[in-house]
């Protein structure tokens, strides 16, 4: 029994050893000098636990029915392990120059990866909270890893009360249910909350959505989100909007379809105001930016906006997009965040996006991927692959009759394209300045062309990734 | 009235004066004390609820480790709680109204409670004639042995992120060696000079 169990959690338990391992080593051999190595080994045993990942198939329950190993999971660990395998890689060197890598944050990452590995496969309340957790308190530590700088100890006391109080209000939220259905499995919850859903359980209902609005950053739960990506050092940032994203919406996806499948009316017009919401704030608010950090956070608000649209659509075809939506945005993110990292002037990284200045004129090949970086991100170009991810989710918006979700998603993308092309014009038709030095390491170029790469080539048939997001979603709505 | 209601109210009340007066006395240290006092008596009651392993956790863990150690942050830190307190009273009004507001209608959810038809059956059973501590041990290492085995992970992290957030490696102290006390060697760690009288060294 026991075994069995533990067979069917064995990549998260070999990442957890793993990191238990690398941690013993860190310590006993020269402390920080071996930090760049455990950075390169954390990234292979993650990109590896993810092809073994991939090979898998089937749904396997687990510990009673309280952990699922499915191709719904399957998929979102996937791209969790790998984006942070690439973002490890690409922000070792960047943290070693700046002096601030310290062994600890491989370590610390894969532990979050761990506690994200578990959120996508939670089935009950219980796991999914520990899951987001050991998540949450990584990323607490990691961010205030800059511990001389006012901002990013800032950043991560900001990120820490905010985190505990949406913790509290997802854990009141989970008491609820508890309390009206008498279980928290997913499988109860669904039988329990039957297509009629008591006010009691609502409230239950509302007070989850409201603790995972804050994990996902969505508005009106967005407040810590501009501070937090700027204090934090950028590797970090980078890592927080990537992974993260992911496995928050995932986990989200699951509660809803598996917990509150029946119900889909209750909580389709909650998600679909908060889509509006993120959708709005993060374009309008994003105007005033010119710290490139802080704009990348509203940018996220943004798109937080759009993913959740397709997940307010409530339907099989919507989770699908939601999925789609949602790799694309981390392959777009992943370059955009190997652009800043590489941003720097006389060996001081650069964040104000005035220093874009003519950028084309001095390293025409950067400029032009981050060209097409910005224009996919905009996603109002046909030729671009963010395109697709924006046309996905609104598809799924009106299929499933929401079709004034789907306008307003086109209206906020036309306010927001505004700050992406704002930048592309600095690049091409700006004043003349000083350029930037010429900074970033060659993974860091290889990272930016092959995102910009993937932005362009993956609209032929986006590498085969459609059959198996619809697979994923299948597996979840049933 | 029954003496298991009485003491039933006598332990209610003094758990929600407790929680009122943690949150409104002024000196903190007064508060850690309600607080104390609202742990006391709701371990009381778990005691009429027949629970009485979680008792004594919460006296132990809670009134024994955890109160005591926010006795000692607070008396040790000196932070200027009257500051702080004019600080929120800004926001009282907006946060009153949003209070009241969320009381209103949780009163409104909570005034309809009814357990689901199911629920009866979902909820877990009793281990038979098990006593309560041997029925905790064989929920917490059977059923949810993976929720055990993730909390010890979180607060592996939580240790990593304490060592991270505030060791620092001090070059400018000198450290203890222990081998190079141990294989110290009398004869040499001392030298005899013969001080003729009438003449220096």
């Amino acid at each position: 029994m026991i075994a069995q169990d533990l067979q069917v959690i064995l990549p998260e338990i070999a990442l957890a050893v793993y990191a238990i391992v690398a941690l013993l080593a860190g310590v006993y051999t020269g402390k920080d000098k071996s930090a760049a190595m455990i950075v390169w080994i954390t990234a292979a045993v993650m990109a590896v636990i993810g092809l073994w990942i991939a090979t898998g198939s089937g749904t396997n329950a687990a510990f009673g029915g309280s952990f699922v190993d499915d191709s719904f999971a399957r998929f979102c660990k996937v791209i969790i392990l790998f984006s942070g395998a690439v973002v490890l890689v690409m922000t070792q060197d960047y943290m070693a120059r700046r002096g601030i890598l310290r062994f600890e944050y491989p370590v610390l990452v894969a532990l979050a990866t761990v506690g994200m590995m578990f959120m996508v496969s939670a089935e009950d309340l219980l796991v999914l909270y520990m899951g987001l957790e050991l998540q949450s308190l990584s990323l607490y530590v990691v961010t205030s890893l800059r511990r001389d700088s006012v901002k990013s100890t800032e950043a991560g006391l900001k990120y820490f009360i905010l985190g505990a109080l949406s913790s509290g209000m997802l854990l009141y939220g989970a008491s609820l249910t508890y309390g009206y259905t008498g279980t928290i499995l997913f499988s109860g919850i669904i039988e329990a909350a039957g297509d009629d859903v008591s006010i009691g359980l609502l409230f239950g209902l509302v007070f989850l959505i409201a603790g995972f609005a804050f994990k996902v950053s969505a508005a009106p739960f967005h407040m810590w989100t501009p501070d937090v990506y700027e204090g934090a050092p950028t590797p970090v940032t980078a890592f927080l909007s990537t992974a993260p994203k992911m496995a928050a919406l995932a986990l989200m996806a699951r509660v809803l379809h598996e917990g509150f499948g029946g119900v889909i009316s209750d909580w389709q017009q909650i998600l679909a105001f908060l889509s509006v919401l993120s959708m709005f704030v993060g374009a309008i608010a994003a105007i005033g930016q010119t710290n490139i950090k802080r704009l990348m956070a509203y940018s996220s608000i943004s798109h937080m906006g759009f993913a959740l649209m397709g997940l307010a659509a409530g339907t099989t075809f919507g989770v699908e997009a939601m999925l789609i939506y949602m790799v694309i945005y981390i392959t777009m993110n992943v370059g955009m965040f190997a652009f800043i990292l590489s941003m720097e002037k006389d060996g001081v990284p650069v964040t104000d996006i005035g220093a874009l200045h003519m950028y084309s004129k001095h390293e025409p090949l950067r400029a032009l991927a981050l060209l097409v970086l910005l224009f996919s991100l905009a996603g109002v170009a046909a030729p671009m692959l963010g395109f697709f991810g924006k046309f996905y989710v609104l598809r799924a918006a009106v299929e499933a009759g929401m079709t004034w979700l789907a306008v307003a998603g086109v209206i906020a993308a036309v306010i927001g394209a505004f700050y992406y092309i704002r930048i592309v014009y600095y690049m091409y038709f700006g004043q003349d300045r000083e350029p930037l030095d010429a900074g970033g390491g060659p993974i860091l170029w290889v990272v930016l062309m092959g995102s910009a790469l993937i932005m362009i080539v993956g609209v032929i048939n986006m590498f085969g990734m459609e059959p198996v997001a619809a697979a994923a979603a299948a597996a979840l709505v049933n | 009235m029954t003496a298991v209601v009485f003491v039933f109210y006598l332990f209610a009340v003094s758990t929600l004066l407790g929680g009122l007066m943690t949150v409104l006395s002024r000196n903190p240290v007064h508060s850690v004390l309600w607080l104390i006092l609202a742990f006391l008596s709701s371990a009381g009651l778990f005691v009429l609820l027949g629970a009485e392993f979680v008792a004594m956790l919460l006296m132990i863990v809670y009134i024994g480790a955890v109160a005591v150690l926010f006795l000692f942050v607070v008396m040790m830190l000196d932070i200027d709680f009257a500051e702080l307190k004019a600080e929120m009273a800004k926001y009282m009004p907006l946060a009153l109204l949003i209070g009241v507001v969320i009381l209103m209608q949780l009163a409104l959810a909570l005034g309809v409670w009814g357990f689901d038809a199911g629920a009866a059956e979902r909820i877990a059973a009793p281990k038979g004639d098990m006593e309560n501590t041997r029925a905790l041990g064989m929920i917490l290492y059977d059923q949810y042995f993976l929720v055990f085995q993730l909390s010890g992970l979180i607060l592996l992290v939580a240790m990593i992120g304490a060592i991270v957030l505030t060791l620092r490696h001090r070059t400018d102290i000198k450290r203890q060696d222990v081998l190079a006390q141990m294989f110290r060697d009398p004869a040499k760690a001392m030298e005899l000079k013969d001080v003729k009288p009438g003449q220096g060294l």
